[in-house]
């Protein structure tokens, strides 16, 4: 064999790494859910029934999901318009000049600043500004913990929707100018049709950002194993849950906690796929 | 022409835009929207650091970097006389290098194989389909993949939490970054380049090492400094797999602490409060350092 062909061999062996890592993951999760899913079965999806105590356990991951699902949501309906703006800021109104580079590097550093720091910036200043202001007795939520997530997931919806936005051609925006349209009017006409796909992508991509994050979320959710009633409610979620109660957890309890892990595996894979689905058919 | 006759049938006030009538003014109203919604984003990134910097440069002296963290009895004791916590987060410094010290070794490598890889055979259904597992991958909460790396390390090979543990599942997280950076700067590489080499009868792995590499370098460097600086603060991962430790430890098979570690222990003890400024200042000095650096590499190759 020539040394080609052993190099070639190499990178084949190197990229079987991949498929050895996803799919032992999936292996692995399924089983270790296996024996809460033969005690409660699909119950488990729709019970919000969750109780360790010894001899009369009960395991149902409803509240989890409601609680990932609602911070995630309404951290993207405020991270939306943020995100939005500085993409229009960054890639068409001021496209190129300093203060747009300025203002892309400060989101990069939005994306460089570690969960848990966001997290402790949420409890010891958002969260007693919340109370001051009269909001909540506590300040801990739904709301603060989306306040925060919003803030956590704008780098991943601005990145991709800056580039769809700066590549819309000139001639088309040029061609909509000429016949007297404002600027306000080529964006919405103009930019934001061709550069839809992109944006959209982005967005859901940065969904499934905010459906995984943990510390922040655990630091700000309160915690408590309740069915969240408004904005200002506390809660849980499936990730700050996994970490909550990983530590102590064990036998029927950390199977449920697997299965947990395991829900929120293909919610994250399904939300990514879609949006990587959008980008391919964009590309092509 | 046409154009003149259009012109020619309207009186000369139509033809001049009013400032001030509805469209012009939705226009700027936007405008101004828009400003101030960019303002309001990065607003926050200067709160945060600044209010890190406020509350957390007074902690920060020689003993902060070369001793390990006081006990709650110790910081209760000098909070309530007024002074500045005794003792540092050496063991979280020391541990964070270990974990991200074997999680590049075992990422890096790997990483730039199955870029290579990827990039060589770009066309294949195959490659296509690694492609999107790497994407999956990438797309994993870090909670999760902490679960996977317990289930992996913990249970199976170290029987306890452990540095190996740790840098698996931090390696896990690196890997997808570092094989799409790489991908990408390869295909940076003009064609002409590698096909002169190949011209002159270069066997592949010189190609590799002699072209490929030295020219994509610095893409490669910026995509490994981005990975590490993305590992660096993440902590629910760690929880699940390396726990903590009072003490430096520098055996594999045994619990390390992290900085981001020692952060969480800190917010749990309400003795520590003052620490955990300092703590997260420093961590965001190091990952914000990585950042800046690999942004000055990537700018020096255009």
């Amino acid at each position: 064999m020539n040394s080609d062909k052993i190099l070639k061999y190499i990178l084949f062996t190197a990229s079987l790494l991949i498929l050895l890592i996803s799919g032992g993951m999936v292996f692995s999760l399924v089983r270790g859910a296996m024996p809460s899913f033969h005690e409660f079965g699909w119950k488990f999806i729709i019970s919000s029934e969750w109780d360790p105590t010894q001899g009369r356990e009960q395991y149902g991951a409803l509240l989890f999901i409601v609680g990932t699902l609602l911070t995630s949501v309404l951290a993207l309906l405020i991270a939306v318009p943020l995100a939005f703006s500085t993409s229009l800021f960054v890639a068409e109104y001021f496209k190129n000049t300093r203060i747009a580079s300025v203002v892309s590097t400060m989101v990069d550093l939005l994306a460089g600043i570690p969960s848990i720091i966001f997290g402790l910036w949420g409890f010891y200043i958002l969260r007693p500004f919340i109370v001051s202001i009269g909001l909540s007795d506590q300040g801990y939520g739904i709301f603060t913990s989306g306040l925060i997530l919003a803030f956590m997931i704008i780098p991943y919806a601005t990145s991709l929707s800056n580039t769809s936005i700066s590549m819309v051609s000139n001639e088309l925006k040029e061609a909509a100018y000429s016949l007297g349209a404002t600027r306000l009017e080529v964006i919405w006409n103009v930019i934001l049709p061709n550069a839809r796909s992109g944006i959209t992508a982005s967005y859901i991509l940065a969904f499934g950002r905010a459906l995984g994050e943990t510390l922040a979320v655990t630091m700000l959710i309160g915690n408590s194993n309740r069915m969240p009633t408004g904005l200002f409610s506390t809660g849980n979620t499936m990730s700050s849950v996994i970490a909550n109660q990983f530590g102590e957890a064990s036998g029927l309890q950390l199977s449920s906690l697997i299965e947990i892990g395991l829900l929120l595996f293909v919610m994250t894979t399904i939300i990514n796929a879609v949006g990587k689905f959008i980008i391919k058919k964009l590309n092509r | 022409m046409n154009q003149t006759n259009i012109l020619a049938g309207k009186k000369v006030t139509e033809l001049i835009p009013d400032l001030f009538s509805g469209r012009k003014l939705k226009d700027r109203l936007f405008l101004i929207g828009i400003v101030i919604f960019s303002l309001l984003t990065i607003s926050m990134v200067v709160l945060i650091i600044g209010s890190m910097i406020l509350k957390g440069y007074h902690q920060i002296n020689w003993a902060f970097f070369t001793q390990s963290p006081p006990d709650t009895f110790q910081a209760m004791m000098a909070k309530m006389s007024g002074k500045t916590i005794p003792g540092g987060i050496i063991n979280g410094i020391t541990g964070s290098l270990y974990l991200v010290g074997i999680a590049s070794l075992i990422a890096i490598p790997f990483g730039v194989l199955i870029g290579i890889y990827l990039y060589e055979n770009s066309k294949k259904k195959y490659a296509g389909f690694i492609r999107d597992i790497t994407d999956v991958l990438q797309g994993v909460p870090s909670i999760v993949i902490g679960l996977i790396v317990y289930l992996w390390v913990v249970v199976e090979i170290t029987h306890g939490y452990s540095v190996l543990a740790g840098s698996v599942a931090l390696a896990i997280m690196m890997l997808p970054l570092i094989i799409r950076s790489t991908e990408e700067s390869l295909k940076m590489i003009p064609d002409t380049l590698k096909e002169a080499a190949i011209a002159l009868g270069t066997p592949y792995y010189k190609v590799v090492m002699r072209v490929l590499i030295p020219s994509s370098f610095s893409g490669l460097m910026t995509g490994i400094l981005l990975a590490i600086s993305r590992i660096l603060g993440e902590t629910a991962p760690l929880m699940l797999t390396t726990l903590g430790n009072p003490a430096i430890n520098w055996n594999i098979a045994k619990p390390v602490s992290a900085v981001p570690l020692l952060i969480w222990q800190f917010y749990n003890d309400p003795n520590m409060v003052d620490l955990i400024w300092s703590s997260s200042l420093f961590l965001m000095g190091f990952v914000l350092l990585l950042n800046i650096l690999s942004k000055w590499i990537a700018a020096r190759q255009k």
